[in-house]
């Protein structure tokens, strides 16, 4: 009935009203709207359901089956519940930003064909910035114009990309993609760059700490799960994708150990994260690619949970290095059960939500015979645990007592915070109803006693490791002594001493170039902008270079 | 009557208006009459283009003097298409640019509309005829009454700058005589369609190469290719705003038409022998100016100067593609030819209005602007982005064709190029975005306010165009797609 109705372009529409509506109404509105379109979502029946013509090229804008499907579903949730957490602020433009994005983020998961995908792609760059840039504060200037920056350099290997797979298929419709030659490579490098796979992931850990509070809940649910969504349908089963994500999780979880600042802290867990759905596009089976969508899913809403915990604690005391805070369990006792719940999400604890989808991926590998990614996995899935189901709570709302005393955050924050943990708790319980909108039949328990015996056994050894160096080091000043070894001992040192050496040389660099540009501005000025100069002496020169053209045209046709 | 007797209403309305018009009293009247002739040249046009895309070409033989001795006009997609372009801009440009030639222009409006409506004239004359010397005439026209236009700019330096234009301009004129004469001793016919039939046989004969070569470098200066784009910054930047924006979108336009008129229908209608060695050297001066004018764009104190060479760097663009000698890489001429008058036009509509309300182009002037004059700025960055090719603006069609033709071509390189001169473009859009919205006004500039409607509704409609023509392009793409085949002489509907 409303199938022409496309989604995305409702969305945008929705957002023409937030430039007027003040108070109360906007905040209603905020909440409505995206409801409005999850529900819009769950109407899309199967099949393309828009097509029109655009220059020569047939586009569907509206694909709809069961892939597209679970990430709308999850687009649309996650739009829901971090209005929500944003509906305190009052900046409109972040507003407008965040649903923008959110829009385009949705294109791309509902896009049937590459044109179309790069439109909704460029859009999602584009709006995305925003949410870094309305921190205001000159780092998250710098680091949007990186981010932008890397991100304007994808659209481009995109574009090209889209331009020779049309060309050497004749067909622009997003489907596995499988041509010979650079076309090929140049969409999985700007699918690589979206998805943060290591070495093209720089610009995440570096940009996303940097946003607003609210802004990076959007931020860290839609970039990279869209990249995910166009791997499995444009790679599915490509070989190099197992180990680059394999290599991810790892490579995610080891810088997570040696980040101070809880939300650079997490954000390199999205790298992780993002690793094993990664993987699973590698392995491509079935159970895999069901994995890596049920993965997306939940990592969505736990990783915007924990987020959220920690910009509550961001927001509540200006702070977010872990050296900074801690003892803040009896202040904001509400915000630590509910960051718990996204902890143990992510840390695949039984009965919460990353359990029933980590373990798939983890799976996957097993039965397809591959021994050292399964094991590999398994090595992250400890490191997780340790940073952000033990380290990073333990620090922050145990250990020294850092003599904040903050309030709980505002009401609508923790409701927020509240819907997802109740998600992700009732995903770990049914997740039947998950396993349900995958894009494969699903034929797989969690809920065996070898996937809990394992699981339960790896948590438990970990956190055991945990509380024995605790113990081991005699009480907590001594612990946090221990851990800030990295950051005030040699380590930090050093890690101090080459920034500023790399910043240093950054800032001669940038100086010369500006010298360079002043100097060449002169001279430019001197040769194109003085007047007198130009008007003595112009004229001849001009039809000197008419003569000169003339000459080398005659040459060229005379020649021959 | 049918619509090949209309046609040639298209160059005679303004033609014969603007005399008229030099009688005309007041401010007022001049200015509909211009307005009246350039709107019903539109819808002439329109029906035009309509009736050559479904029957093809219209053949009119002025007094009914049959080709060899009369004048014939002979209209394709081409032809059409170009024309429905310089009479919508003619049109849009009019009615949006009033308000400034009262402010810039305060006396003797009657014989700028007059000169304005010769120019037109000009302009449509070259476009529509199928007689070569029909084309230099026209071109003289246009030319002559285009000297005089910018010379009404208040700026002192707008004297020079007409000069300037005339030295090179009559340079370009007259080497195109020269080989208009060489072909007609060679073939004894002036008529391009006659020509396109003898001229094979006289491949091989060195009049006919020097002629080609003189008519070539001829139609560049006025096309103004680099290096031969000195004219264009500086009487851009000293025509009144009217001028500026209605040349921008258009004067350069007709000579790149007429320029693939002559290389690939009159000369080689096989299209290859003697298109290929002068499509190395335009690929190399393409690419030549789409880095030169972006460069030197990035660098400008003045907003329309910045944006006249930015100008040079489109023209980059449009030559690059046909350079390709291809059909695809034609089509993606004739489409940028087409978006880049769209573009162009909506960037000088604003940058004109801006001059309206603060009297200066230069950029020092405008800064934290985009404050006080929201509704301008922000048109004018919309139109910067389609400049740089975001989608679904027309500069994305554009790029979008013009990389497929250099795929196509197997030009992988200069896909390279093509990418990293566009960069330029975002850095000097970016550089006003800067100014306009990042830096605060200076305290004591003085009160400016936002333009009256009457600027800003053609100026949104420009803009409008921009997004609209960018997402359906059956006019553009299928306009250009008809004219790239018409010009290289490939039968309708033989794409690949």
């Amino acid at each position: 009935m409303i199938d022409w109705l496309h989604p995305s372009v409702l969305l945008m529409l929705g957002m023409l009203p937030l430039i007027w509506l003040r108070g109360r109404a906007r905040q209603i509105w905020q909440v409505t709207l995206p409801a409005i379109i999850l529900g819009l979502i769950t109407t899309l029946a199967a099949g393309s359901q828009l097509s029109l013509s655009f220059m020569g090229l047939e586009l569907t804008p509206l694909r709809v089956d069961k892939l597209s499907l679970v990430f709308a579903y999850v687009i649309g949730i996650i739009l829901i519940i971090g209005n929500i957490f944003a509906l305190q602020v009052e900046d409109r433009a972040q507003h407008i930003a965040a649903g923008l994005y959110g829009a385009s983020a949705l294109g791309v998961v509902l896009a049937g064909d590459l044109v179309t995908l790069y439109v909704f792609w460029e859009i999602m760059m584009i709006a995305s910035v925003w949410l870094i840039w309305r921190r205001k504060t000159p780092i998250a200037y710098e680091a949007g114009m990186r981010y932008l920056l890397v991100h304007a350099l994808g659209g481009m290997l995109l574009f090209v990309g889209v331009i020779g797979y049309y060309l050497a298929t004749g067909s622009v419709a997003f489907e596995k993609i499988d041509v010979d030659g650079w076309a090929f490579w140049l969409i999985l490098i700007a699918f690589l760059i979206n998805a943060a796979v290591p070495p093209l992931h720089a610009w995440l850990p570096d940009a996303y700490p940097e946003a607003t509070v609210t802004g990076t809940v959007f931020l860290s649910a839609l970039t990279t799960k869209t990249a995910v969504y166009t791997l499995m349908r444009g790679y599915p089963g490509l070989e190099l994708l197992l180990w680059l994500g394999v290599a991810m999780t790892l490579y995610g979880v080891i810088y997570a150990t040696l980040i101070n600042d809880i939300r650079r802290l997490l954000s390199y867990h999205i790298i992780s994260q993002v690793g094993y759905m990664v993987a699973g596009v590698g392995m491509g089976t079935a159970l895999a690619l069901n994995g890596t969508a049920a993965h997306a899913f939940t990592h969505i809403l736990y990783k915007a949970l924990l987020l959220m915990g920690a910009g509550a604690v961001l927001q509540m005391t200006g702070r977010s290095r872990m050296s900074d805070l801690g003892g803040l369990y009896r202040y904001m006792p509400m915000t630590f059960l509910l960051y718990m719940v996204g902890a143990l999400s992510i840390s695949a604890f039984p009965l919460f939500s990353g359990f029933v989808s980590k373990t798939m991926i983890v799976e996957a590998a097993a039965v397809d015979y591959r021994g050292v990614v399964y094991l590999l996995m398994l090595l992250a899935a400890c490191g997780t645990f340790l940073s952000t189901g033990l380290k990073l709570p333990y620090f922050t709302f145990f250990g020294k007592d850092s003599g904040l005393r903050p309030k709980e955050p505002p009401i609508n924050m923790q409701i927020a915070m509240g819907i997802a943990a109740a998600l992700c708790f009732l995903i770990g319980i049914f997740p039947g109803a998950l396993y349900a909108i995958l894009p494969f039949p699903v034929d797989y328990n969690a809920y065996t006693l070898s996937h809990l015996l394992k699981e339960l056994q790896l948590l438990f050894f970990v956190g055991l490791g945990f509380v024995v160096v605790i113990r081991y080091a005699g009480g907590k000043d001594y612990i946090a002594l221990d851990v800030d070894w990295l950051y005030r001992g040699p380590g930090r040192r050093l890690v101090i001493h080459t920034r500023n050496m790399i910043a240093e040389a950054n800032h001669d660099v940038r100086a010369e170039f500006m010298r360079f540009l002043a100097k060449l501005q002169t001279r430019l000025g001197k040769a194109h902008l003085d007047g007198s100069l130009l008007r003595t002496w112009a004229t001849g020169s001009m039809a000197l270079w008419t003569a000169l053209v003339l000459a080398l045209v005659l040459v060229l046709t005379l020649g021959t | 009557m049918n619509v090949t007797e209309w046609m040639p209403f298209i160059v005679l309305i303004p033609l014969i208006a603007g005399p008229i018009c030099i009688l005309l009293p007041g401010q007022r009247l001049p200015w509909l009459l211009a307005m009246l002739s350039a709107a019903s040249a539109l819808i002439i046009a329109g029906f035009t283009f309509a009736e050559v895309i479904t029957n093809g070409t219209l053949r009119y033989a002025f007094g009914n003097w049959q080709p060899p001795i009369g004048i014939e006009y002979r209209v394709d997609a081409a032809n059409a298409f170009v024309a429905l372009l310089i009479t919508g801009m003619a049109s849009i440009m009019l009615a949006w640019g009033k308000p400034t030639v009262d402010v810039e222009i305060p006396e003797r409006q009657s014989s700028f509309y007059a000169l304005f409506l010769l120019a037109f004239a000009g302009l449509l004359g070259i476009t529509l005829t199928g007689d070569i010397f029909n084309v230099f005439v026209f071109l003289e026209i246009s030319s002559l009454a285009t000297y005089a236009l910018i010379a009404h700019g208040q700026d002192r330096r707008a004297l020079v700058a007409a000069f300037r234009y005339l030295m090179m301009g009559t340079v370009g004129a007259t080497f195109l005589l020269i080989g208009i004469g060489f072909l007609y001793i060679m073939t004894g016919t002036l008529n391009m369609m006659e020509l396109a039939e003898r001229l094979p046989a006289l491949a091989d004969s060195r009049a006919t190469q020097v002629g080609l070569a003189f008519i070539v470098v001829g139609f560049s200066i006025k096309l103004a290719l680099f290096p031969m784009h000195h004219w264009l910054p500086n009487a851009y930047t000293y025509a009144p705003s009217l001028v500026t924006a209605f040349l921008a979108a258009t004067a350069t336009k007709v000579a790149l038409y007429v320029l693939l008129r002559f290389v690939f229908t009159v000369f080689a209608p096989d299209y290859s022998d003697a298109a290929m060695p002068l499509a190395i050297a335009f690929a190399v001066l393409a690419i030549a100016g789409m880095f030169a004018g972006s460069w030197i764009a990035i660098f400008q104190k003045n907003l329309k100067r910045l944006l006249a060479y930015s100008s040079v760097a489109q023209v980059g663009y449009m030559v690059l593609g046909a350079s390709f000698v291809t059909v695809v890489g034609v089509t993606a001429s004739f489409l940028h030819l087409f978006n880049h008058g769209l573009i162009k036009g909506a960037l000088f509509m604003a940058a004109g209005i801006v001059f309206h309300q603060i009297g200066s182009a230069r950029l020092e002037d405008m800064r934290g602007l985009g404050r006080v004059m929201p509704w301008t700025l922000t048109g004018f960055a919309l139109a910067g982005l389609s400049l740089i090719g975001i989608p679904p603006t027309v500069g994305f069609v554009s790029k979008w064709y013009l990389i497929s033709a250099a795929i196509d071509a197997g030009q992988t390189w200069i896909v390279v190029l093509i990418l990293i001169s566009s960069l330029l473009a975002v850095v000097y859009i970016a550089k006003l975005i800067e100014l306009f919205w990042m830096q605060p006004r200076p305290a004591d500039s003085p009160v400016v306010q936002e333009a009256s409607p009457a600027l800003l509704i053609p100026l949104w409609l420009m803009v409008f165009a921009n997004f609209y023509f960018g997402i359906d392009t059956r006019l553009t793409v299928g306009g250009a797609t008809a004219a790239a085949q018409a010009i290289l002489g490939v039968p309708v509907g033989g794409l690949p």
